[in-house]
């Protein structure tokens, strides 16, 4: 090393001005790793099993502090809450999972909102009130390959959903405030689960009305429409004709209204 | 042999291009004028004066994007096959494959999917019909508010009316062409309307159909009028309308060295050509980036029409928009469930006053728009000629009643979109259809009397402008010690815009030679009191002097 570098030695170890950086990559890093491994963990627990009895107990602690106030402690219901005898599985994972319950306050409808639970805690909520009775169980992984046929999917939608969720899933009114949400970022297993429970407003589509075959077409139809690019360009909200009229009035004619002013201009 | 006449000066020795001055350019117009006597038309049109101001440039944007549609419309029916036939869809839009529809639907998913470019031209077809009908409007808005419907130009009024009503037909027609499920509901709901007519209306339904609803007819022929007998309409209405508006000369803002008799602005050649030429394209380029980027009417997210499946959300068309409406807002019963029915049996014949009520005040409200220059015409009893555009706040009660007419068309087309406000600003339907209903009645009336004031407020603010000036914010003492502001007396230019406008008195009952008074001269002293009772008088020219001295 040169002579007259020694007075200004370099600094090692952690003395190095590098440490400080590399100690809070460091930190950054492994909370990062730490989360990522956390929420990944979290669909793996989705192999919950329902009818164990750990399962169940912590199912059954969780029910008794969030949902018993209107739910009732042995599921009977009350003034503010209907019985969950029967509802099965699939509508506490719907209800909960969608973050619809717990409910946060009473309307004409739950609204989805961010869950309050996670998977894990869903999945025990819904083994517990599956333990008490039996109902239409979280369907199988196998039902959910999003490999039916889409076209016949489409049309199904067209026949049972459209007049509700819209043609396009883009959701629609219905009576006295309540409505039929967006179906675009909804996950298949809560589309199955809806049309197997019917929740809130929806009507109940057994197995016998639409087959689970049927199921896993008009989700596949869903979700192509949904993950397929829009070829048109920007879709507008899919929200149809308003939509195109309310932006052919304001940009369109306000583009054209903005050149003709620009071209009957004075110069200054 | 020399012969001073130029006509008949035929050198064969000359060389071509030097027989006549002006080169090829002079040779061929000269060509051209002998063979057809152009020169008087490009004298007449090329004269033409045209004023400068934006909203005078509204009416070429309905015309610019109507080219568009005709210039986009044709590449459609190079594929389009307007027929009912139904086939099996094997195209390359994975999600319809194998699927049953008709060969319109067919053609023009493969319009939009296979053919090269053929998606962007439909997109852009859609669009300027869009731009069309608004543009259209926005016009006749300005026409009306400025007045420029007076006399001589009553009947080109009625004329653009036409043309209005043809573009309406004109999209409804187009819009209804791929068969897709959105337009076939939009179909039924007319096709009810149509049944909704006693005695005569299943009758009407079978003739347009060709039988029960929807039949295998009614695509061939929609496509029949929407690519000829209409698109044929508008171009001879156009034409006519074109050749008023060259006839009647251009109407004019007031302002310094305007009157009645003159028109102040470019001439059609060179300026105001080069301009709209630049300005039409400035359009098509507008409507092919709305076409570029913007997705309008997906069909293949709606799937082919059945009659069975009714989706939420549907909508017609923004410019049909008002008559949905208008059925959505008419009550089912008489004062709430439970009331007088609005559908009723009566010697084995249904009456639906729910469809009936929502046709006739759609039939009022249009022909009232049809009308009203020769309402206000015989209102006030002025039979002179008026190229001058009048502010729109110095004709407050005409501002007042477009404004309500506005109001009126405006509630009917968000009451054709109840559902989607209703779920996007989360209140429930029955409370927005209540509300659209009494704003239907309240908003017009509230609109009157708003814009009204406003109007006469804006006529006393600017007679305080021309008789005091501008405040300038400038106080100054005097010697004596008092104190003043320093009002700036308004620019002599400015001036003339303020106190240029008719000035209309309610009408005076009178006997006439019977010495009677007919009722109908009540009633027009009845409106002319409605129009003019409250008015601001324009400043004399007394006032001004006084003024000045002041």
């Amino acid at each position: 090393m040169n002579d007259e570098m020694k007075p200004r030695r370099r600094k090692h170890g952690r003395r190095s001005p590098l440490a400080s950086v590399a100690l809070v990559l460091t930190g950054l890093l492994m909370t990062g790793g730490a989360y990522a491994l956390f929420t990944a963990a979290t669909p793996a627990s989705a192999s919950v099993d329902l009818t164990s009895t750990q399962t169940i107990q912590e199912g059954k602690k969780l029910f008794a502090a969030n949902c018993a106030t209107c739910h009732g402690l042995n599921l009977a219901g009350s003034d503010s809450g209907p019985s969950l005898i029967g509802v099965g599985a699939a509508a506490v994972d719907f209800q909960v999972g969608t973050g619809r319950m717990p409910l946060a306050k009473d309307a004409a409808q739950a609204p989805d909102k961010p869950p309050v639970f996670n998977d894990t805690q869903v999945k025990q909520l819904a083994g517990y009130v599956a333990s008490i009775s039996p109902g239409p169980g979280i369907p199988a992984a196998s039902n959910l390959t999003l490999t039916g046929d889409a076209t016949k999917g489409a049309e199904l939608f067209r026949i049972n959903c459209a007049m509700c969720h819209n043609v396009a899933g883009a959701g629609g009114a219905l009576t006295e405030g309540k409505y039929a949400p967006n179906l675009m970022e909804t996950s298949p297993s809560h589309i199955y689960e809806a049309m197997l429970t019917g929740p809130q407003n929806m009507p109940v589509f057994n197995d016998d009305n639409i087959t689970p075959q049927e199921k896993q077409d008009i989700i596949t139809a869903l979700k192509t429409q949904s993950k397929s690019e829009t070829v048109g360009g920007f879709a507008l909200g899919s929200l149809g004709p308003v939509a195109e009229g309310l932006f052919i009035w304001i940009f369109g004619l306000g583009a054209v209204v903005a050149f003709t002013v620009w071209l009957t201009a004075k110069a200054n | 042999m020399t012969t001073t006449s130029d006509t008949y000066n035929f050198d064969p020795t000359a060389p071509a291009d030097s027989r006549r001055s002006g080169g090829i350019t002079g040779w061929a117009s000269r060509y051209v004028d002998e063979r057809t006597g152009i020169s008087y038309v490009v004298r007449e049109f090329g004269r033409k004066i045209f004023p400068d101001h934006w909203s005078f440039m509204l009416g070429e944007v309905a015309l610019y994007s109507f080219v568009v549609i005709l210039i986009t419309g044709t590449f459609l029916t190079f594929f389009f096959q307007a027929s009912m036939a139904e086939v099996t869809y094997d195209g390359s839009y994975g999600p319809l494959k194998g699927l049953e529809m008709s060969a319109a639907m067919q053609s023009t998913l493969h319009i939009s999917f296979e053919i090269r470019g053929g998606l962007l031209i439909r997109q852009v077809h859609h669009w300027a019909a869009l731009l069309f009908v608004a543009s259209t409007m926005l016009h006749m808005l300005r026409i009306f508010f400025t007045g420029a419907f007076r006399k001589p130009r009553e009947l080109n009024w009625v004329i653009g009316f036409v043309l209005w009503i043809l573009a309406m037909a004109e999209g409804f027609t187009g819009y209804s062409l791929p068969d897709d499920l959105l337009s076939g509901n939009g179909l039924r709901i007319i096709a009810g309307m149509v049944e909704g007519i006693p005695f005569i209306g299943s009758w009407i339904l079978w003739l347009l159909f060709g039988g029960e609803f929807p039949g295998t007819a009614i695509v061939g022929r929609l496509y029949t009028l929407h690519i000829l007998l209409l698109p044929a309409a508008v171009l001879a209405f156009i034409a006519l309308h074109l050749v008023f508006v060259v006839t009647h000369k251009h109407t004019q803002y007031a302002g310094p060295g305007r009157t009645n008799e003159n028109v102040i602005g470019v001439p059609v050649l060179p300026v105001f050509a080069a301009k709209a030429g630049g300005f039409f394209f400035v359009v098509f380029g507008l409507l092919m980036l709305m076409g570029a980027f913007f997705t309008i009417n997906p069909i293949w997210v709606y799937g082919p029409y059945d009659p069975s499946p009714v989706s939420a959300g549907t909508q017609p068309d923004w410019y049909i928009g008002f008559a949905d409406g208008a059925l959505r807002l008419m009550p089912g019963w008489l004062g709430g469930p439970g009331g007088v029915p609005m559908e009723f049996v009566l010697f084995n014949t249904t009456y639906s006053l729910n469809i009936l009520i929502p046709i006739v005040v759609l039939g009022l409200f249009i022909v009232a728009v049809m009308l009203y220059p020769f309402l206000e015409a015989w209102v006030t009893g002025d039979k002179r000629e008026h190229h001058i555009a009048d502010r729109p706040r110095n004709m407050p009660s005409r501002t007042a009643i477009g404004a309500a007419g506005v109001a009126f068309y405006t509630v009917l087309f968000f009451g054709a979109s109840s559902d989607l406000i209703a779920t996007h600003f989360k209140v429930s339907i029955e409370s927005m259809i209540t509300i659209l209903q009494f704003m239907l009645v309240l908003g017009p009336v509230l609109a009157f009397f708003v814009t009204k004031r406003i109007c006469l407020a804006l006529q006393k603010k600017d007679r305080q402008i021309v008789l005091h000036g501008t405040e300038s914010g400038r106080i100054v003492r005097l010697p004596g010690g008092e104190y003043i502001e320093v009002h700036e007396p308004v620019d002599e230019y400015e001036r003339w815009k303020l106190v240029a406008f008719n000035d209309y008195e309610p009408l005076m009952l009178r006997p006439n030679a019977a010495g009677r008074i007919p009722v109908t001269e009540r009633a027009r002293a009845a409106i002319s009191r409605l129009f003019f009772e409250d008015r601001i008088e324009p400043v004399t020219s007394t006032e001004l002097e006084v003024a000045r001295h002041h």
